[in-house]
């Protein structure tokens, strides 16, 4: 019985969940904590169930009210979404529980609003990944935004006005979308991705069509903070709550990416998006871009959040060249790497969250002895570094391999330059921080503060098992890549 | 000229958003901003009610005759495509949804700095 039902409880218990946070929140204060983890725990036991249905028997279809596709809204799962779902609930999972000892210092008195907002932004996420109807989408894409506005609008000096410009972009970006959706209805009089996969082959010669896909690639690409679209990533990311942004900097984007994949491969067949228009071009040449401004950008910061930002913009434009590539072995690198890349980001943003709990600042020069006081969190951020640089047995390596395979099979060079200079400046990068925090130039002349700071202070443990989880996490995806790929991401690669 | 005429609420639809997409970016006053983000969503209501529309009379589906000896159940081009307005009630949700939370966060903004300037704000976080 769970299983038949759990695509649409997974929606359904966040929702309801989110709306019944306030109330218990009125009862007692501390309730809310469990709650939230008690129904983000159903929902990943949900969406493991959803995965194994999925990697067993094959794409799921569940029809909401038993209304048939073309006319009722569809949840449809596949491979692709099946990762998606078991990669958003466990991330927030995850970050749940990390959140309590956070809030206590960032938002002690807002913290039953903050929960209902980071439950609304779960079942954003989840409803986006899940759903095969496009307006359906556009709904929840603007249910995660506009709790994600909230959310960073929350933080510290100057986050409003970060929030606000957010706000401004996403909503261009959520209407160019909505307007994709309108030219496509007004040709084909569907809205169902599968319906409109099979109604549209026999109109791509048409510009409304032609209009339709402009727009959905700007909007997504708004949302996804691709190269010349980045400029609200950096602020609203560093100065958002340690908690929010370690929620919403490893899925928002990546699931922008996960809906471009849908668009391209899915609501349109992959002949058009590679053949007529000259897309993936664009979405190389900006991906290259992206990697080098993101490197260079991120070199040049001194606020540890704010280099992490400049990281993601990078990453990001590792999806979008491997998906510009166009050649299987590239787009299963892309999809590897939106894996790891939740994984990785929640891990970097993760430890961030703990050295301003503790620090009370994140500035990379603040950071002095963090490895004598902090060698469990600093052994997690080790393994998420070099799992960014791309060091074998973690995973960032496998998906950069990948990547990297797929475009010398294409001929395409200046890709690979981009991967390897990234992977260089991540090495000095991350290697600041260890510099900092290991070497103790600085202090050494004035003994007792070094002394003083040398005692161990580690992070409380409800942050620091979801942080090393993370590292844990990382390991096992680079370990058992292998049977991943085989199990789920080759089935999630389009065939082109 | 014709093309202009016989399509004219489209061309209206595409001047609305123009003036949205231009206080949004231009304006530096958050109201301001605020009012073009408005006028941007109301463009797009705009588009998809006259997608819907069709000439001659067409009217709303309300079937009085469904069930007259299966004949002539449904006759199409009588009909406005009931779809769209559907959506954009949906849509005029979202929409306002998001002018709530564009102006609360400009009412944080206006209590702190008491300025609604964006270069105002900018100075005085710096």
């Amino acid at each position: 019985m769970i299983i038949e039902q759990a695509p649409a409880l997974i929606v359904v218990v966040s929702l309801m969940s989110a709306i019944a946070t306030p109330l218990i929140g009125w009862l007692r204060k501390d309730l809310c904590y469990l709650w939230v983890i008690l129904s983000l725990l159903f929902t990943t036991f949900c969406s493991v169930l959803v995965l194994n249905t999925v990697i067993h028997q094959g794409t799921i279809h569940y029809y909401l009210g038993s209304w048939l596709p073309p006319w009722g809204i569809e949840y449809v799962v596949d491979h692709l979404n099946a990762m998606m779902l078991v990669l958003i609930t466990g991330a927030s999972l995850l970050v749940a529980i990390y959140s309590r000892k956070s809030l206590e210092i960032e938002l002690p008195d807002r913290t039953i609003y903050f929960y209902t907002l980071f439950l609304l932004q779960v079942t954003g996420f989840v409803g986006i990944v899940i759903t095969g109807d496009v307006f359906n989408l556009y709904v929840f894409l603007e249910i995660a935004s506009l709790s994600g506005y909230a959310l960073i609008a929350t933080g510290e000096e100057g986050a409003p006005l970060a929030a606000f410009r957010y706000l401004i972009l996403g909503t261009v970006g959520a209407c160019f979308y909505l307007l994709g959706v309108g030219y496509l209805y007004m040709v084909t009089g569907s809205l169902n991705m599968a319906d409109l996969a099979d109604i549209l082959p026999r109109l791509y010669e048409s510009k409304v069509i032609l209009v339709a896909f402009a727009f959905f690639m700007v909007g997504i690409a708004l949302k996804m903070a691709l190269f010349p679209l980045h400029l609200w990533l950096p602020d609203a990311y560093t100065k958002a709550p340690s908690v929010a942004s370690a929620l919403i900097a490893p899925l928002m984007t990546k699931i922008a990416v996960y809906i471009m994949l849908r668009i391209m491969f899915t609501v349109f067949r992959p002949n058009f998006s590679m053949a007529l228009l000259p897309v993936t071009q664009i979405l190389l040449y900006a991906g290259v871009i992206a990697i080098f401004v993101g490197a260079v950008m991120a070199l040049a910061q001194r606020d540890f959040k704010r280099m992490l930002c400049y990281v993601v913009i990078a990453e990001v434009g590792y999806m979008a060249g491997g998906v510009g590539i166009a050649n299987a072995v590239a787009i299963k690198g892309a999809i590897l790497h939106i894996m790891n890349d939740v994984v990785m980001t929640l891990g970097l943003f993760a430890v961030a969250g703990i050295l301003a709990y503790k620090m009370k600042d994140h500035e990379i020069g603040a950071f002095k002895n963090i490895f004598k006081t902090m060698p469990f969190t600093m052994a997690a951020f080790l393994v998420v570094a070099l799992s960014v640089i791309g060091v074998p047995p973690t995973c960032g390596f496998f998906s950069k391999w990948y990547l990297i395979q797929g475009s010398v099979m294409a001929g395409n060079w200046i890709f690979v330059v981009a991967l390897l200079f990234s992977s260089l400046i991540n090495i000095v990068l991350f290697f600041r921080i260890i510099e900092t925090g290991y070497y103790d130039f600085g202090t050494s002349e004035s003994g007792h503060a070094h002394e003083e700071g040398s005692a161990v202070n580690e992070a409380p443990l409800s942050m620091l098992i979801p942080t090393i989880a993370v590292a844990v996490v990382i390991i096992l995806i680079g370990l058992y890549n292998q049977s991943i790929i085989t199990n789920i991401i080759n089935f999630a690669v389009p065939k082109i | 000229m014709d093309f202009i005429i016989a399509k004219y609420n489209y061309w209206i639809y595409i001047i609305l958003m123009m003036i949205g997409f231009y206080a949004m970016i231009a304006k530096t006053n958050l109201i301001k901003k605020i009012i073009g983000m408005n006028i941007f969503q109301t463009a797009i209501i705009l588009f998809f009610v006259s997608m819907a529309y069709k000439k001659g009379g067409a009217t709303l589906p309300i079937l009085t005759n469904a069930d007259m000896h299966g004949e002539h159940a449904i006759q199409v081009a009588g009909y406005l495509n009931p779809l769209p307005h559907v959506l954009m009630l949906t849509a005029i949700v979202v929409s306002i949804a998001t002018l709530g939370v564009a102006l609360a966060i400009a009412i944080m903004m206006y209590r702190k700095y008491h300025t609604l300037e964006e270069d105002e704000i900018l100075k005085a976080i710096k």
